[in-house]
Parts: structure tokens; sequence; C-alpha cells
């Protein structure tokens, strides 16, 4: 949000510098079941990021004292590897990574059935390959679906995308160069049967009317997300029932 | 921020009261706890606030020091802002390195601070490239009664509007005040039930379900958000929430002056 730039993020005509218009999403590639080990997989391509999800469990919690006896917990490990962005990530946790884990395990609790499963933990490991604005948008998505994909009882799946703004225009999910050099940032995550929010941040400079534009632009494109996501599980689900009748 | 067990009475007591729109402390649901604020109150700090938040209490001091700027901001002051939930506060908290509640706390003051451009950081440089002032402020909780993130954000905030920049200790020049833009205030609200109550004390904000932040500049622009907890909020809920932050920011932004 800080950087300064002449390049022109949105030309006369609306256009962006990846040829999209303002109200348009970068092409999204979902596909459920991509690990072997993993009990639920997913990954996620949106424009030029990808991310892996991985999940385990539910099985036993640890560390023992987060351990909650009415229902399971939710510990999602975003991570960002070292080659993903243009400069050298040094490994490990830091506090923009612990922040982001946080908030989508948060978000993911909401929809989840952790009730049925006490003391147990459920394991959501996100991992970013390559990073180009919304990373965190795209691991809850993919997170989602690979807690679909491992049969983990939900009440929805949660989809994620964010809006923001560049060159004065409200926009729907930014780029690299517009979230450098833009001037704000809204990821938003919902859940589709009520549209209720369960993640939402906001960084950068926005009037009321421009929030209100970009929160109406990313709920829009969140039930986007929300078909590809359902049509990746369904893929997956046919994959499994047509090898099914081969054997 | 803790997870105490907390009994049916008690929790029914808070949850009955809210029907009827009032709250424990005998406050409205849009209303703040009394705020008392003492500036420049540590001397060994270049800037500092002791922040009272009706029970809840935390400092924050700023530190300036010479360092060497980021590569891709040469001509940029450096800002950084810390947060620890230190075990004095609370039973609840305990020593050792930030955990997860501590840095979203620092990240969340932090944004609001950074994104409403508060301090100047282009008049923090000394030699473009070389040298630029490096600006630390520490929020340490001192007394934990609910909503540590606007008392957080109020600390800060303070603590940088009176903080004076050290050049004669480091031999760059006089002293000067701190280059301040504008005064980034947040408001944080919870959701218990179908309720939304601002500035929770720590028995509501231990049940409610969903907690939103909401920074506003003194255009009562929004610069910077965070949604918590593991419930939802509804569009309409969101609405409401950004009407009282506008609201309630320009009242504690009058506050401070």
């Amino acid at each position: 949000m800080s950087g300064h730039t002449d390049m022109v993020l949105v030309d006369d005509e609306g256009m962006r510098i990846d040829g999209r218009t303002a109200e348009e999403h970068r092409p999204i590639k979902i596909e459920a079941g991509v690990l072997n080990n993993a009990d639920g997989s997913a990954y996620v391509e949106i424009g030029k990021n990808k991310v892996l999800a991985a999940v385990y469990g539910p099985r036993e919690c640890h560390p023992r004292h987060l351990q909650n006896p009415t229902k399971a917990i939710i510990q999602c490990k975003y991570n960002m590897q070292a080659f993903s962005v243009s400069d050298r990530k040094r490994p490990g946790p830091d506090r923009r990574s612990i922040e982001i884990s946080k908030i989508i395990s948060e978000a993911l609790e909401k929809v989840v059935l952790t009730e049925l499963y006490p003391r147990a933990s459920i394991d959501v490991y996100i991992e970013i390959l390559q990073a180009n604005a919304g990373t965190r948008c795209a691991g809850l998505t993919a997170a989602s679906v690979a807690l679909a994909d491992a049969g983990i009882p939900m009440r929805d799946i949660v989809p994620a995308i964010a809006a923001g703004k560049a060159d004065g225009h409200v926009l729907l999910d930014l780029n690299k160069e517009e979230d450098n050099y833009g001037q704000a940032d809204v990821p938003i995550a919902i859940v589709p049967s009520t549209d209720e929010i369960v993640l939402l941040q906001m960084d950068g400079n926005m009037t009321r009317e421009e929030f209100d534009h970009a929160i109406e632009l990313a709920v829009g494109a969140c039930h986007k997300v929300y078909d590809i996501q359902k049509d990746a599980l369904k893929r997956r689900y046919s994959r499994n029932t047509q090898e099914g009748s081969d054997e | 921020m803790s997870n105490e067990i907390m009994s049916e009475i008690k929790r029914d007591h808070i949850v009955n009261l809210l029907r009827n729109g009032s709250r424990t402390d005998g406050r409205g649901p849009t209303d703040m706890r009394k705020i008392q604020i003492e500036t420049n109150c540590i001397e060994s700090a270049d800037g500092s606030a002791r922040v009272k938040l009706g029970r809840t209490e935390v400092i924050a001091g700023v530190k300036i020091i010479p360092g060497t700027p980021f590569g891709d901001t040469p001509n940029l002051g450096v800002l950084t802002t810390g947060a620890e939930l230190i075990p004095m506060a609370h039973n609840t908290f305990e020593s050792g390195p930030p955990g997860e509640d501590a840095i979203e706390l620092a990240r969340v003051v932090d944004r609001g601070i950074r994104e409403s451009g508060m301090v100047d950081v282009e008049q923090l440089c000394i030699v473009p490239g070389e040298e630029v002032w490096m600006c630390f402020v520490d929020i340490y909780a001192l007394d934990y009664d609910g909503n540590l993130f606007d008392a957080a954000n109020l600390a800060a905030v303070c603590a940088l509007r009176t903080a004076t920049i050290p050049g004669e200790q480091y031999g760059k020049g006089e002293n000067r005040p701190m280059p301040i833009t504008c005064t980034p205030i947040s408001v944080t609200e919870v959701k218990i039930g179908n309720e939304l109550i601002v500035d929770p004390n720590y028995d509501e904000e231990q049940i409610s379900s969903a907690r939103l932040t909401v920074t506003t500049d003194d255009n009562g622009n929004f610069r910077a958000m965070q949604k918590g907890g593991c419930g939802s909020i509804t569009l309409d809920e969101l609405s409401t929430c950004l009407d009282r932050a506008v609201e309630k920011g320009a009242e504690i932004r009058k506050l401070i002056g």
C-alpha cells in the first residue's frame, strides 16, 4: 500500500495492466485430492498464486493443553515457501504468517462441525508455492476444499477473495502491482449460504462508498469462487467412481 | 484473548441484560468506558503514554534510534510496533515470546498507524539511502479487562504524538517533534448472540462470538480493519459497526485533542 509508481494501473478505458476490468477476478483453477498422505488436500491457482492445502485429522491434539473437552480445535499453519516471493523469504513463521494462520483458523471454525470431535485437532497446512497478492484468500479457499476432501463434516464451504483500490478505482482481486502501489486492500471470506462474513481485514484508505462497493464486489465474486470449489469437489468424486468401476 | 471457564449464571446474566439494552457495568451497548491518558510518563522513552480504558490499562513507549533503511525504501524512516501480553496483566497471560494474540494485537495497531500515514516517514530520513530514524513502538498490557485493541491503539497513537526525535543524543541535529499528520482511532465491537457492543470488557469478550476492529482517520475514512473470533458477522452488522466506528472515533479524537 505504501509504494509509489508512475505505472498506470487502470487506464482511461478502465482496463487493468493484466487486461481485466475492475469487476473481473483472475483466472481460478482448483483441484481437490492432489496429495496421497494427507486426509484431504487441494491445489489452488488464482492468477499467478499457486497454493497447496492439506488436512490431517481429526486426530489427537498436540500440544495437549490446547485440547478442548467440548469440541475439536482447528490449527492452521500458513507458510510461505522460501522461493515463493521475489526476494528469498526467510523460512519459518513470522508475525505475518502467525496472524494469517490465526484468522484462517477462526474463519474455518465457523463452518466445521467441531463439536463432533471433542479433544481432537484438525490440522490444516497451507503452503504458498508462488505468491502474487491474495495468498491468504487463495489459502483459505484451498483449505476449505481440502477439509471437504478430507470428509470432515461442514455446514458450508468458505470461499475468499479480496477487493481493493488502485488509481482511485475500486477493483476486484488485486494483483501484485495493484497491491503494492494501490490505496487499499480488503480480503474477505463468507459463508455462501448466508452471506455471513467469517474473515475480514482492511488496510489502506477508503471512504464509506468505496468500502461498500468493495464488499459488494467481493461478496459477489465469493459466490463465483464457491461454484469453482464445488465443481472441483464434484470432479474429485466422479474421478473416484470412475476409478472404482475400472477395478 | 484467554480461555477461562465462565459460569452459566454469569453468562446468562450478561446475555439477559443485553437483551434489554444494558450491560453489567451499567453502560449502554454503544458506550465506551472512561478513558484516562497520561502522556510522557516515561523519561527514558522518546515518547510514551499510559492509557486506562475502564479497568484495562496499557502502556506504550517509543524509542527512536538511527539505523539503516530498508533496501526498497531508502529514503523512508522505519516504524515498528510490538505488543506483549505480560503475566502481570492477567492470570491467563504467560511469559515468553509473543503468542498469536499478542502478534495480532501488535499488527492491527501497526496497520492503523501505518496505513493512515500518521507518521510522515519521509521526514525521518537522515542521509538518503544510508541512515534513517527507526521508530520502535512497544506496547505492554498492564491490566487486562477486555478490549486491548482500542487501549493499545490509543496508547501507541498518544505516545507517537508526544514523541521527540532525539537528534542531539546521537549528534544528528536538533531535537524535533515527531512528524505527525493525523490521528488514527480504532473502535472495537464484539458480537454476543445477535447484539453488537462497543468496547467489550473481559467477561463480554469471553462470551462473544466475533470481534471487529475498525480504524478511521480524521476524515472518517477507513484505514484498517480486522475481524476476529470464530463467529461471523452479517453485512448489516458490518454496516452498523462502520457507522459506530466513525461516530465513536470522532468522539475519542475530540477527547485527546
